[in-house]
């Protein structure tokens, strides 16, 4: 099994001719993806990689049977095509783009949760279940069957822990990225949950940031609902009051959202602290 | 974007929000249209000017002048004072507080209102402020208004003119893209009215592309921070004297943690983000080599981007324009084997973990 995502998934891809779109839409198809269209105003006809290009999402849909769409627009035009998708019957909307603003994010997560939709995102790397599917930007190469469940609000700290994990020959059941933006559909709970229902997930491996307080009520939620083993890691422990550390969610707003509190939340929900990204995989080892 | 008070109230006045009569002031001339007595505003965009002496009040012209002369030019914790607003004083029955942000969790507007306005909202105790969220799809309802407004307690004529400040400044929070529209105090003034004698207004950077009316006053960035702006790059200067250079502003933030384990200090966070373009790779050192660190920490991790490209990047910066510190790299993922040859032979010192670069990095910054 897996969370959110498995092989089910039929994938249209939203700004699908662009350098990106190509780029992964070819990514995708390696890693065995079931990507079935493509969404660019004005271009219906072409192909990319030998997936039909369609002028609108609903297009794409009757076309094909998408039921996924992953979003790769800019993001001034990112709330558009959040609510064709949504409009158009897509179940399951990634959205990989990042600076889109806070008003637009806010509008089509709820929108989302209206039309009874996932929403993964915005500014995320994607989710990717081995084996199965990958729907985003991560790389195909650090992936490898298994069963530990993966949440983060990061990329490439996602990718290094996860590749840890590989090397210790430790695979993954979903490696789901939520994004590092303030306002974001799926969150560590939502995320929890799904990991403690799905049978094939043994472990859970949290990857938080400063900003917000995602995770000490994902602690809250952990000592509550969760009895599979939570491993955590939280970047940011030296970061400034009142600076966006590259990311738009990570900043320490009036003395709330800072690595302490982080770590204190998840002591007290007993899930286990690594201090080196990389040291999740010793942990996760040692209990597995 | 902090919005500095004057631009706030002019936006409380589009919005039809009663403001005290008031102007910038440079010289003398500049108080003609005011009546005394009248207090006078630093502009900074951070909190606590009050207390730094940035607010005075002056009863005559004379006076007044005395006091614009104390307060322009006033250092407030870093902000050199540039504009002062000069305002009539009001008849202050009542202070209250109201705000509206971003609630991240519940991804709502929040509103938030106390009855007990005029001191710093973190100070006043949570059973004394009322909260009421807003779906954002069908935006603020008067059943909203209803519950969050009877809650502070104020007959109902004043509760009417409370819920037209707080529906006019959540169309305001919602058409400017604000993070954060926040009023304290909002008076009642002796004649029953209200009206807003304070303004913080944060508008969403991301957002500000369809707000062309904004212009930019003060930058809270340095130089350099700027430049990068300007060239894509995520650069933030920091209080220590390790520039890190990593993929990824989770690695960077991880990066700079790894440091302060073995004693180092961050003093440049530079997120290379997904690419591995030769000249971003340049810019970026350029950009790095001005902050003028005591170690370049960089640290890679190559999924999509390949380390060997950015190696070469790295390698051609150096030996055209050569580099006077050392620079400490760890690289891992694709291509990480070809990459570690181009650094070495580019003459730059290649770690095997995380934790050996961050401690050699961390050793070589404190002087070892």
């Amino acid at each position: 099994m897996s969370i959110f995502v498995d092989e089910k998934n039929k994938v249209l891809v939203q700004g699908a001719t662009g350098h990106q779109g190509v780029f992964h839409i070819g990514e995708m198809l390696n890693f065995g993806t079931k990507v079935v269209a493509g969404v660019t105003p004005g271009k219906a006809g072409q192909e990319v990689h030998g997936v039909p290009i369609f002028n609108s999402v609903q297009d794409g849909v009757d076309e094909t049977g998408a039921n996924t769409s992953l979003i790769l627009v800019p993001a001034r035009f990112a709330k558009d095509a959040v609510f064709e998708a949504l409009d158009a019957g897509i179940k399951t909307v990634v959205t990989i783009t990042e600076n889109i603003p806070f008003h637009d994010a806010m509008e089509f997560v709820h929108y989302a949760k209206y039309k009874d939709a996932v929403l993964i995102g915005p500014n995320c790397p994607g989710i990717a279940s081995p084996g199965k599917t990958k729907i985003g930007i991560l790389p195909g190469s650090i992936f490898l069957e298994g069963n530990v469940g993966v949440a983060s609000r990061s990329g490439t700290l996602t990718y290094e822990i996860v590749n840890s994990l590989k090397e210790k020959g430790i695979g993954q059941s979903t490696c789901v990225g939520l994004g590092g933006d303030p306002i974001i559909g799926t969150t560590f709970i939502d995320a929890l949950d799904a990991f403690e229902k799905d049978k094939e997930t043994k472990a859970i491996v949290l990857v938080g940031e400063i900003g917000g307080t995602a995770e000490e009520d994902a602690a809250e939620h952990i000592m509550e609902h969760i009895s599979k083993p939570v491993f955590a890691f939280i970047a940011g422990r030296t970061a400034p009051t009142g600076k966006r550390m590259g990311h738009a969610g990570a900043i320490i707003a009036r003395g709330k959202g800072t690595a302490a509190s982080k770590i204190k939340a998840f002591e007290k929900a007993d899930v286990k602290l690594a201090k080196f990204p990389t040291d999740i995989a010793d942990l996760v080892e040692k209990h597995l | 974007m902090k919005l500095f008070e004057y631009r706030g109230k002019e936006l409380f006045n589009k919005y039809g929000i009663a403001v005290p009569t008031g102007n910038l002031v440079s010289d003398k001339n500049d108080f003609a249209n005011l009546k005394f007595p009248i207090v006078l505003k630093a502009q900074v965009p951070i909190g606590g000017r009050g207390k730094a002496g940035g607010i005075k009040k002056a009863k005559d012209l004379k006076e007044a002048k005395e006091k614009l002369n104390q307060i322009m030019g006033m250092d407030i914790r870093g902000f050199k004072v540039g504009k002062v607003l000069a305002e009539e004083t009001a008849d202050i029955k009542k202070e209250l507080y109201l705000s509206i942000s971003l609630d991240r969790t519940k991804r709502m507007p929040l509103i938030m209102a106390s009855a007990e306005g005029g001191m710093d909202i973190e100070s006043v105790p949570d059973d004394k402020i009322f909260k009421e969220w807003v779906n954002p799809l069908i935006g603020i309802q008067p059943f909203n208004i209803r519950n969050i407004v009877s809650k502070l307690g104020f007959g109902k004529e004043k509760s009417k003119e409370i819920s037209k400040v707080l529906t006019k400044i959540y169309k305001l929070f919602r058409e400017y893209d604000c993070e954060l529209v926040e009023i304290n105090p909002l008076i009642i003034t002796g004649d029953g009215g209200v009206m807003a004698i304070d303004s913080k207004i944060i508008i969403n950077d991301d957002a500000m592309f369809r707000h062309q009316d904004i212009i930019p006053e003060h930058v809270e960035l340095t130089a350099l921070e700027k430049d990068a702006k300007e060239k894509g790059i995520t650069f933030i200067q920091l209080d220590g004297n390790i520039g890190v250079i990593a993929n990824g502003a989770g690695l960077t933030m991880a990066t700079l943690d790894a440091l302060t384990h073995f004693k180092g200090k961050g003093g440049v966070f530079l997120d290379l983000g997904g690419t591995d373009d030769p000249e971003k790779v340049k810019q970026a050192f350029e950009l790095m080599k001005k902050a003028k660190p005591k170690v370049i920490f960089l640290n890679l991790f190559g999924g999509i981007t390949k380390c060997d490209t950015v190696a070469t990047g790295v390698k051609a910066v150096i030996s055209k324009e050569g580099i006077d510190c050392p620079v400490i790299t760890r690289i891992k993922g694709m291509n990480e084997d070809e990459a570690k040859e181009i650094l070495k032979d580019a003459g730059l010192i290649t770690a095997t973990t995380l934790q050996d670069a961050a401690q050699r990095s961390s050793d070589l910054a404190g002087g070892k």
